[in-house]
């Protein structure tokens, strides 16, 4: 059943909405949806280490990301400049970087549409084993660095105080971020990737009154958002990346309309 | 680690600079089983960063911090939560600490707050978040207890009830208290040792030593002293809720 891609497609989608749901919910949370942007267009030098070295794209993306979160932190701790504005110079830093390393590869073909916004034809079973092994390490380690992460996501100082390490899973969450976008890029493109984390979020957020609620909401909103996404993509032949999230998007809406009826119960 | 003589938290001479300036400087206490220790001062001397240098907040400090438990209940002076995140107070009860049912409607009780449980922490009002925070530092019976202004927002009645059980608390879970407060007439009459603050140690003692001591008439007029004798005669009866008068 792996020969058709169009399963192959789905199969990888499902396995990164189970893991872009919990991951999304802390995006959302902890205020990271820059912080992902930032990840995810790196990763386009990470494709091009990947085409230039030829090793696993998956793991270049991990490796330039990750080296990305940590001169972020270098930089936030060593200059004045606000987060955001080191965020905007590093993501447009390295989309410019990975470009014109790409106009230096000109003897490679290389599909940068795919790139930018998704390729289902493009997911074999390699990608597969890669998207399932890795989003299993990434919610065993989201679940066991799960205590800390929250109770410093609600308040850093009483996480601190009460012998919790919130630096420590800040550390470890980074590099899960990272991980994450290295391998659903394949699915939803680097331009869109945080639209996957914080857009089922958001839609859950409408509908859930506590943390455990929203995370399942935020998985279910993914997975429906790319079962939704990739048929109409195969229906109108559109790119996959933006129909799933465009799904994602129509879900959200619907869920306004739910949230305006608890506000109007309230009043 | 082991617990020597009581002996909690001990601060020896520590400071806090930043910016080129010292927030706090030359600070010494000990904070011991079943005693409550009280810091006082005016705003901006330090009370707080005194406070979190004793739980290990503050990196970079000067001096030393001796901790012997890793047991602590803190209640912060300013808490901000993200309203993005929907929380509820039987969640916010087990943020950094495994609890059963039991003992979180015991704590909730405790302080008055057994109502709000299933309440969504945004719709609290300040008292009651305050009650909330209270309840949580408490249920997971620390052997000590940081509570920087702790009754802040709540209103009158409800002020004296929570310093009076604070004390009781000390009492039952035998844990040491470091306490910060503005209200110096709760000080003088709950309090073990007070420190009077003005970013460095004003003076210091029991509660009596400090209200004659002439920089905190200084520091807080000398009015401040006189809380103490009205209190005093006080104290010789306690107000049930019922309207009777009980001799202590």
């Amino acid at each position: 059943m792996f020969d058709d891609f169009f399963i192959r497609a789905l199969i990888a989608g499902i396995g990164v909405a189970f893991v872009t749901g919990p991951l999304g919910c802390f995006v959302v949370w902890r205020r990271l949806s820059y912080f992902g942007d930032t990840l995810a267009h790196s990763a386009l030098l990470g494709v091009t280490m990947a085409l230039a070295f030829e090793i696993n794209i998956a793991i270049s993306i991990f490796i330039i990301s990750s080296v990305i979160a940590i001169i972020l932190v270098k930089l936030e701790k060593n200059t004045n400049l606000p987060g955001d504005a080191l965020l905007g110079l590093l993501a447009h830093s390295a989309l410019a970087v990975g470009l014109v390393v790409i106009g230096f590869l000109s003897f490679i073909r290389f599909d940068i549409m795919g790139l930018l916004f998704g390729d289902i034809l493009a997911v074999n079973v390699d990608d597969l084993i890669i998207i399932w092994g890795g989003g299993a390490i990434i919610l065993i380690v989201l679940k066991i660095i799960w205590k800390p992460l929250f109770a410093s996501t609600v308040n850093y100082e009483l996480a601190e105080a009460e012998g919790l390490n919130p630096d420590r899973a800040k550390a470890i969450f980074t590099i899960l971020m990272a991980a994450i976008i290295a391998i659903s890029i394949k699915i939803v493109g680097l331009l869109l990737i945080t639209g996957m984390l914080i857009i089922p979020t958001a839609m859950a957020r409408n509908i859930s009154d506590t943390p455990k609620k929203m995370v399942i909401f935020s998985i279910c909103g993914g997975l429906l958002s790319v079962i939704m996404g990739l048929f109409s993509s195969l229906q109108f032949n559109t790119p996959s990346g933006p129909s799933i999230i465009a799904a994602a998007l129509l879900l959200f809406v619907i869920s306004l309309f739910k949230i305006k009826q608890t506000i109007q119960l309230k009043n | 680690m082991t617990i020597e003589n009581n002996v909690l938290v001990k601060l020896t001479e520590v400071g806090l600079k930043q910016r080129n300036k010292w927030l706090v400087k030359g600070v010494s206490l000990i904070v011991e089983r079943g005693k409550i220790v009280t810091l006082i001062g005016p705003n901006g001397s330090g009370k707080s960063t005194t406070a979190k240098i004793a739980i290990g907040l503050h990196k970079n400090i000067e001096g030393n911090v001796e901790k012997f438990t890793d047991k602590i209940g803190y209640v912060p002076q300013k808490i901000s939560i993200d309203w993005t995140l929907p929380l509820k107070v039987s969640d916010f009860m087990v943020l950094t600490d495994e609890l059963d049912e039991e003992k979180i409607n015991e704590a909730l009780k405790l302080t008055g707050a057994d109502h709000l449980k299933n309440q969504n922490l945004g719709n609290l009002s300040g008292g009651e978040f305050q009650r909330v925070l209270l309840a949580r530092a408490v249920s997971k019976k620390p052997d000590l207890l940081v509570l920087d202004e702790p009754v802040q927002g709540v209103d009158f009645t409800g002020e004296i009830a929570l310093y009076k059980l604070i004390k009781e608390i000390a009492d039952k879970l035998n844990c040491g208290i470091l306490l910060i407060s503005h209200d110096l007439h709760t000080v003088m009459t709950a309090t073990d040792h007070v420190i009077c603050l003005n970013g460095h140690v004003c003076c210091s003692g029991t509660p009596k030593d400090v209200a004659m001591n002439n920089e905190y008439k200084l520091l807080f007029g000398e009015q401040a002293s006189q809380t103490l004798s009205i209190y005093e005669h006080k104290h010789d009866h306690v107000h049930s809720n019922d309207g009777d008068i009980k001799k202590n």
